[in-house]
């Protein structure tokens, strides 16, 4: 024991002097991640990316908050705000001398909702009174969150069942990689659709409940994206030398998959998460419009643009563009943040990628 | 599986390698064609003696690496025997290999990839320790330090990653990985080409130590003659697939037999401006292993090829005490 | 547990008296190099970027006129973002008409960016010709300085003038196009009146030349129906094709076989006879070197250590670095038990200090070795080494050079 401790002090006194002989490095290097980090922060794109994405999340995090704490209020608050409204209405009409007259009809109405943009109010009050901008935050929180979850699980699925196909092969392969092509060649909308209504139709099941079915119904779509990536890559890291060696010490199935082949498919993992991530949240947006996702009275933006539908009067999309045109921009702001920060990030995790 | 374990005989030889085969089939689907292979691995046999050095001499493509990955198991064998330590490592069945595979490791070609990317030094050397338990819990951090220092790393570097390091000090840590689970046979697949000539010595006089120390027995795979001169104890030479001569280090280098052997030999450059080499310059190209030549598979290149070379394949026959010879040059009875 | 518990303990005093091992550079550190190597790179690519030079800025007269290239005090840097790799780093050496000069030297010791930064072809924006200067002088005894040399003027140098032999003849071929029609494409550029049925000819002259049997087959081949030595032989055949002055060969045999490598050396040697051309072997083989080369020069991280006739090098070599790299080489005529080995590693140069590179590495480094870097020392008219120990003509043993201390 003792010509142990000798030998280790020997050891490390000769590391000292090899250190301070600038022997074993005598210059620095970046660490890997700071050189993906500096590649991502060359691309303007993948900083305006950046930028949008931190503000739709300030937006829809903090932005409540704020406003919880000025005004006092929350999603659900109604308005009324006395506004008299005038009214003309016209008629053609052919006169008994067979000429033709118009028929014009002053008229005042008090209405409550619709209000303008106001000090008060910035983006006006909608068709129920609630105040659009509160509820823009909020409905931003939900399809954050919905999107985060759907993509968190389908990672997890495509990383397990990718794994399983890349790593045994056979019949494992054959077998998991059918059913991705069963999921994969399926019209994806109409089935949500389908579904959806199918949920919705179904009493037994509360509205709050379906978000989570529609959770579970976008992860079923989703999830063959990331288990194609997973086997692909992982038959490709399975050649390398670094696996034969793992198979000659001697190392377990499960050990040799996620602790020597899934770290590696992590920065493909990433770029196709942060790239799926506006696939969801526009899924989600397009089931809002069509009533089927978020139920009301929570908002969502898909829903919020659904008030403008024309099949239900063209007062809203003609005269009230506070009312759609923001949740519009908001989708178009956070689904184009994501795939600049995907693209950034694919060409900072490898370079050769590039022009 | 009952027949997995032989008797073995002679208790001198820890690997004992029997005709061993391993063909690819080269298409899958053949309708109406005879199926055809790539005779990787023809029918070789060899065996080692325990703690010496066997050196497998050939160039691209002559089955050198394949026959090292086989006897380990990394490729199925397709026929033939390979006895390790009395078992018949071609015959048993894949859970109690993996049991095994502590027993025999390899070094790999290539530093650069043959270390997983995403796991620090110690992780990389210790995984395996701990998933067979070679060494109990308490004492297993200490045991990885002390590898690390036998191979001349660093104990700081046990949480260092890979890239951080350069290919000879890759390749102490790969040799490191292997020695940590304490084996009695070790394959080195050109585990010097990827390195420059000043740390080839380093890597070499390592091995050498680790020999001496811990009795190991190496099947040392290269093309670099001199190295192979310098390391083993036993030389085969391997043409497309078979084993053309063998012997000891000193048959071989001082009464090369096989026309190949002598080329290869007289290839070597001589590090002396004034020593012009007799050299005998083979011509053309090694033959694809998809359709290898009639007969003797050297005959395309070999100075002194005759009729019965395309005819008849010569066999691997013994001339001297051990030195073995495939050439028709000598007599086949 | 004892040996990495000490390291901490270690760690943590070094950190106290604040000694610095980190590895990893700060965001600071890192920002002060990107500022500084932009604005350095900036001016370099003005200088490059200058259109109609004028021929007399970079005419220039050679030193001896026997000499085809001539190397003097080249610095080539390359701005990389952990800081400056200085690749090449004050190389002088002459390359004569007809003869052969090996360069030898481990990875990254800037044996590949000193011919690369003959071809001009050092890869910009990082990589930049610093200082010094490269004189090539043409058929016609007219003198250019590259490193000055506007870059559709050298377009009209490199491959016609100097042509290159690359390590790897599996990527040097283009896949797609079959053997002929690359081969034609070369003579096609360089000759100004050649018309295709001419490079042709040209081409499958070549393919003769270099000793492929079948050129007619090979001239309508792709370049994955070749195996390695064949390939390696039409990259020499193209190398030929405009019958070069000089032949870059950069590691030829490196990626072959010991047959092959023997076949290949071979005919180096028989074609440069044939063009009276002079050959550049670059490589880290030292029987390759003392088989082809007439003069060699060592290189150690960036610098020349060594340099000589093959003779004087192989048989009187000076430098210690050069001493234990033949040391090294096993063979079976080592009887010693333990292989000679140079201890540590290949350095990288960046940030080298101002002592002997090799110093560290060294058995028998002296006081001075880590003080200054030593001057070149001239032996005969050709050897020359640069180590303090050599300085009084000789190696000396390291009690009498303090002495005289």
């Amino acid at each position: 024991m003792i010509e142990k401790e000798k030998a280790a002090e020997q050891t490390i006194s000769n590391i000292n002097q090899e250190a301070r002989d600038g022997y074993e490095q005598h210059f620095k290097v970046i660490s890997p991640g700071r050189m993906v980090a500096k590649r991502f922060f060359k691309s303007k794109l993948s900083i305006a990316g950046l930028y949008m994405i931190i503000f739709v999340f300030l937006f829809s995090f903090v932005g409540p908050l704020i406003v919880d704490v000025t005004w006092g209020y929350e999603e659900l608050e109604v308005f009324k705000i006395e506004r008299i409204d005038d009214m003309v209405s016209t008629a053609d009409f052919k006169g008994p001398d067979g000429k033709i007259y118009t028929y014009y009809d002053k008229s005042q109405t008090l209405v409550y909702f619709k209000a303008p943009p106001s000090a008060e109010h910035w983006l006006g009050t909608d068709t129920s009174g609630f105040d659009i901008l509160t509820r823009l935050m909020y409905g931003g929180r939900i399809s954050l969150t919905i999107s985060f979850i759907v993509i968190f699980l389908e990672t997890i699925i495509g990383v397990i069942l990718g794994g399983l196909a890349g790593y045994f092969g056979k019949w494992v392969d054959q077998l998991i990689m059918r059913i991705v092509d069963i999921l994969a060649c399926l019209p994806g909308l109409p089935i949500l659709l389908v579904l959806s209504a199918t949920i919705k139709s179904i009493d037994t099941i509360p509205a709050e409940h379906r978000i989570y079915y529609m959770m579970a119904f976008l992860t079923l779509m989703g999830w063959t994206g990331v288990t194609r990536i997973v086997r692909g890559q992982i038959l490709m890291l399975r050649e390398q030398e670094y696996m034969l060696a793992a198979e000659t010490t001697g190392i377990s199935p499960m050990h040799k998959i996620f602790r020597h082949l899934v770290p590696n498919t992590m920065p493909q993992l990433i770029v196709s998460a942060t790239l799926g991530l506006g696939g969801v949240i526009l899924y989600e947006s397009t089931l809002s419009y069509l009533g089927l996702g978020v139920p009301f009275p929570r908002a969502a933006w898909g829903s919020m643009i659904a008030l403008a539908d024309p099949s239900k009067g063209q007062e809203i999309l003609a005269y009230y563009p506070n009312m759609w045109v923001p949740a519009g921009i908001l989708i178009v702001v956070t689904v184009l943040g994501f795939s600049f920060i995907g693209d950034g990030l694919r060409d900072a995790f490898d370079p050769r990628m590039k022009r | 599986m009952e027949n997995a374990y032989v008797n073995n005989n002679n208790n001198d030889d820890i690997l004992i390698v029997r005709n061993l085969k391993k063909y690819y089939p080269l298409s899958k689907i053949s309708i109406g064609k005879k199926r055809s292979y790539v005779k990787a691995v023809d029918d070789v046999s060899f065996s080692i003696k325990r703690g010496t050095t066997m050196g497998l001499v050939g160039e691209s493509g002559c089955g050198k690496t394949t026959v090292g990955r086989t006897i380990l198991r990394l490729h199925d064998v397709t026929d033939g025997q390979v006895i390790f330590d009395g078992m018949d490592l071609a015959k048993i069945p894949p859970r109690k290999l993996r049991r095994l595979r502590p027993q025999m490791q390899m070094i790999f070609q290539d530093p650069y990839s043959s270390l997983s990317p995403r796991l620090p030094i110690g992780e990389i050397i210790g995984e395996a320790v701990k998933e067979h338990k070679i060494v109990p819990r308490s004492e297993y951090r200490s045991y990885i330090l002390k590898v690390m220092h036998d191979c001349g790393l660093q104990p700081h570097y046990y949480y260092r990653y890979p890239h951080e390091f350069s290919g000879g000090q890759r390749q102490r840590i790969s040799i490191a990985r292997a020695v940590a689970l304490k084996p009695k046979f070790i394959i080195c697949d050109e585990p010097l080409s990827a390195l420059d000539v000043s740390i080839q010595a380093q890597i070499i006089n390592l091995m050498k130590d680790l020999q001496e120390q811990y009795g190991y027995t190496y099947l040392f795979i290269s093309h670099d003659l001199s190295v192979v001169e310098y390391l083993s104890d036993t030389i085969g030479v391997m043409y497309l697939g078979s084993m053309v001569e063998m012997g000891e280090k000193k048959q071989i280098f001082d009464n090369p037999m096989h026309p190949y052997t002598k080329a290869l030999l007289s290839a070597i450059p001589v590090s002396d401006p004034d020593v012009k080499m007799n050299r005998i310059i083979l011509k053309g190209d090694i033959p694809s292993p998809v359709n290898p030549p009639s007969g003797c598979k050297f005959r395309t290149r070999c100075p002194y090829a005759t009729k019965v070379c395309a005819e008849v394949a010569p066999k691997l026959k013994e001339y001297e005490s051990g030195h073995k010879v495939a050439c028709h040059l000598y007599s086949q009875d | 547990m004892g040996l990495l518990d000490k390291w901490r303990q270690i760690k943590q005093a070094e950190a106290e008296q604040g000694i610095d091992h980190t590895m990893y550079l700060t965001l600071k550190e890192e920002r002060r190099i990107s500022r500084e190597n932009n604005r350095i790179i900036r001016q370099f690519e003005r200088e490059k970027n200058r259109k109609n030079v004028p021929e007399e800025e970079y005419l220039t007269k050679m030193r001896d006129p026997n000499n085809v290239v001539e190397f003097e005090n080249l610095h080539t840097y390359f701005f990389t973002d952990v800081g400056t790799v200085k690749s090449v780093n004050g190389v002088t050496f002459d390359i004569p008409q007809g003869k052969v000069v090996g360069v030898v030297g481990e990875s990254g010791c800037g044996k590949s960016v000193t011919s690369l930064s003959l071809m001009q072809l050092v890869q910009a924006p990082q990589g930049q010709i610093v200082s010094g200067s490269i004189r090539y002088q043409d058929r016609n005894g007219k003198c250019y300085e590259i490193t000055k040399m506007p870059r559709d003027k050298m377009l009209k140098v490199r491959g016609k003038e100097i042509a290159m032999i690359f390590q790897e003849p599996m990527t040097s071929l283009n896949p797609v196009f079959k053997i002929g029609e690359q081969m034609d494409e070369v003579v096609l550029l360089h000759e100004e009146d050649a018309t295709p049925k001419m490079a042709r000819e040209r081409s499958l002259e070549m393919l003769n030349l270099v000793g492929i049997a079948d050129p007619q087959k090979v001239y309508n081949n792709y370049p994955h129906e070749l195996s390695g030595g064949m390939r390696q032989r039409v990259m020499i055949a193209m190398a030929l094709s405009c019958t070069p002055r000089l032949i870059i060969a950069d590691e030829p045999t490196t990626a072959l076989d010991v047959t092959i490598q023997a076949q290949i050396l071979e005919l180096l040697r028989d074609v440069k006879n044939k063009i009276n051309g002079s050959i550049m072997l670059i490589t880290h083989d030292l029987g390759v070197i003392a088989e082809m080369a007439d003069y060699v020069v060592v290189m150690y991280a960036g610098r020349i250590i060594e340099k000589g006739t093959v003779r004087e090098i192989f048989h009187n070599p000076k430098h210690p670095y050069t001493i234990g790299l033949m040391r090294s080489k096993p063979s079976g005529k080592t009887k010693d038990n333990r292989l000679y080995s140079i201890k540590g590693q290949v350095p990288n140069p960046i940030n080298m200090p101002n002592h002997c590179y090799f110093f560290n590495r060294c058995d028998r480094a002296i006081e001075i070795c880590a003080e200054e870097y030593p001057e070149m020392v001239q032996f005969t008219d050709t050897h020359s080494a640069a180590c303090h120990l050599c300085r009084n003509g000789g190696l000396m043993d390291t009690n009498s050079t303090k002495e005289q201390r």
